[in-house]
Parts: structure tokens; sequence; C-alpha cells
């Protein structure tokens, strides 16, 4: 069962309470005694692996050795056949004989040291996996369990704090009123800005017919006609 | 490891520059676990926390309790968060014990312009959210 099978199991069981390790700390210290087991595991099948490579290369090296004494042997038997001695030549023929057993028996070591190498690799590749796999769990589920530390930090934090005597609704609408606040303000301020700034009394002169230039103009022309006629 | 004092620093000395259009002050709240409290301006109602923990930063902000919410509105609120939180940007809806949050997670790699950025969209994101499940409020 995954780690995170463990832990909704855990809270539906309603196992956890306010301050509590979402996961008990029995888990996780059943998944740390698991690892703990599974490198144990992986330590001792290399050590293996190194003894039985070992017995391996021994059995290697005499089935050479044994090889090289036959074919040996094989030649001594020839000469002495050769040679018309043929009580010579079968008891260098039961020389072999001895020896090709021997040689049997190193082959069948040899093959059998072998697959246990390769069994033995294979386990340690496995394991390794599952190990690797099972680090990152307990990774994720310590990083689960300091979120959940800190977070119900905060609650407690918060909830002996002053802010929380307003509810979400009266902060939010606290929050726009000043905002609100601020923006009539600067809309009023900018309205006071244009008052002082020249521009709105300006166009506020020129309508009562205040401003200089243009009136002069205008009486200019005023005099004009009425000396005309005049 | 996340050094949190050495953040809260950084952090307040970004939260002075108005980069994201606001600025924002950092509290260090001592305990056993370490968690910054951090004031908005003009939104000090609605703080946001944060902590550190080996593998990520998280910044939370309260919405309301479970008591505030219409008893009956409660599964109908609980399904709208669950369907619209996908659409927030980097913050989600999540529940602890009865109280209701909005948080963020970033890596303990980000910056601290990363962090700012963050508590920038988690705070429009609370008050957006509030905002967005008052019908499901108690008046």
């Amino acid at each position: 069962m995954s780690i995170f099978t463990k832990i909704f199991t855990a809270m539906r069981g309603g196992a956890r309470e306010a301050g509590e390790n979402i996961v008990d700390k029995n888990s996780v210290r059943i998944f740390e005694q698991e690892i703990k087991d599974a490198q144990t595991q992986i330590e001792k099948a290399k050590r293996d692996l190194t003894q039985v490579m070992a017995q391996e290369m021994q059995a290697s090296r005499k089935v050479e050795s044994l090889t090289k004494d036959v074919t040996q042997h094989e030649g001594y038997a020839e000469k002495a056949l050769d040679k018309g001695d043929e009580t010579l030549a079968m008891e260098i023929a039961q020389k072999i004989a001895e020896i090709d057993g021997e040689l049997s028996i190193q082959k069948k070591a040899q093959a059998s040291f072998s697959a246990h190498v390769d069994r033995l690799k294979g386990l340690i590749k496995k394991t390794s996996k599952s190990l690797a796999d099972m680090e990152r769990q307990l990774v994720m589920v310590k990083t689960t369990e300091s979120v959940h530390k800190a977070t119900t930090a905060i609650t407690h934090n918060y909830a002996s704090g002053s802010s929380k005597l307003l509810t979400a609704k009266e902060s939010l609408d606290r929050i726009k009123k000043r905002q609100q606040d601020l923006e009539d303000r600067m809309a009023a301020g900018e309205v006071l800005a244009d008052e002082f700034d020249g521009d709105n009394l300006e166009s506020k002169m020129k309508e009562a017919g205040i401003v200089e230039g243009d009136t002069k103009a205008q009486d200019i022309l005023d005099k004009l006609k009425a000396k005309k006629s005049s | 490891m996340v050094d949190l004092s050495l953040l809260a620093n950084s952090l307040a000395e970004e939260g002075q520059k108005g980069r994201e259009g606001f600025n924002f002050e950092v509290n260090p709240i001592p305990g056993e676990v370490e968690v910054l409290q951090i004031l908005v301006e003009d939104r000090e109602e609605l703080p946001i926390f944060v902590s550190a923990s080996a593998e990520q930063i998280t910044c939370i902000a309260y919405l309301f309790k479970k008591d505030e919410v219409q008893a009956e509105s409660i599964d109908a609120m609980n399904q709208a968060m669950l369907s619209t939180n996908i659409s927030i940007p980097l913050s989600a809806f999540a529940q602890v014990d009865d109280q209701y949050v909005i948080y963020g997670a970033l890596s303990v790699q980000s910056t601290i312009e990363d962090i700012a950025h963050e508590i920038a969209v988690l705070s429009s994101n609370t008050l957006e959210a509030i905002e967005a499940m008052s019908d499901y409020l108690k008046t």
C-alpha cells in the first residue's frame, strides 16, 4: 500500500486530531524500517556477490588448467601409442579420465556460480529500485507532515490573533470601502487640482467674458460700430 | 532547507519596492514551526502566511470558517471551489480542519521575486474568492 493510501485511510478513519501528525508515527517508523531492511539486504547481496564472483573466477581458472591438463595428457597418450606402449597409454588414459571427471565437476560449479551471480545482480537491481522508490515516498510523507505542521501552527496562531474578529465578508467590505474612499478622495483631489490649476479657471473666465484677449477684439469692434452709427 | 529568517529580510525589502503595484510588510511569527505573516498594504484584514519545508514554500490566506457558510450551501460551495480551482492563476482552494483557505506552493529554489509575485496574485485571488463565494456565506 502506498503511503498516500495510508494517509487517506487514516483521514477517513478520523484519526487526525489537531496538532497530530497526519501520518501516525507508527507508519513512518514502519516505513523507515522497511527502507533500512532493503538497505541491509542490498549490502548483504553485494557481499555475497563479491564472494560468488571470486568463486566463479576460481572455478573458471580450474576449468582452464584442467582442460590444458587433458590436452597435455592426450598428447602423452598419443606418444605412448606411437611408441607402441599400450600399457603406458592405458595408464595415461586413466589419468585423463580422472582429470576429465574433475573438469566436469568444475564446469558444473562454474555454471552454478555464474547463475548465482546473475541472480544476485538481479536482486540488487530490483531492491535498489524499490529502495529508491521508498526513499522518495518517505520524503513526500515527511514533506506532507511538515507542511501540515506549519499549516496547523498558522491556524493556531491566527486563531489566537486579534485580526480574526472579522468575518471574511466584513474584511472584504472594509477593504472595498477603503478603496472606494481612496478613489473618491482621489477624484475630489483631481477636481481641486483642476480648480487651482488654471485650466478650469480659465475656461470659466472666458465664459464670463473676463479674459483679456478675446473681449478686447469685441470691444474694439463694438466701438468701431458705435462710431460708425453715430 | 530554506532559512526563513533570511527569507524574511529579503522579502521585507522586496515588499517595499511596490513592484507588483502594492507594498507589503513581513512579520515573523515565532513558534515550533517558523511562519511569516505578510500584511499587504490596504488589505491588512487578510494577511498571508508563509512557511517553508524541505521541499516547498507555502503561502496561505484565510478565507472563512466553515460556520460562516450557509449550512445548506456547503456542498454546492465545495463543488464550486473544486470546479474553479483549475482556472485560478497560481492559487488553489483548500480546507484545513474547519477553515477554508486559498494557498499557493512554490519550489524552495524560487527567487524572492517569484515569492513576491505569488503573494501579489494570492492577495488578489483572496479578495476575488471571497467575492465569488459570498452568495454561499451567511449575511
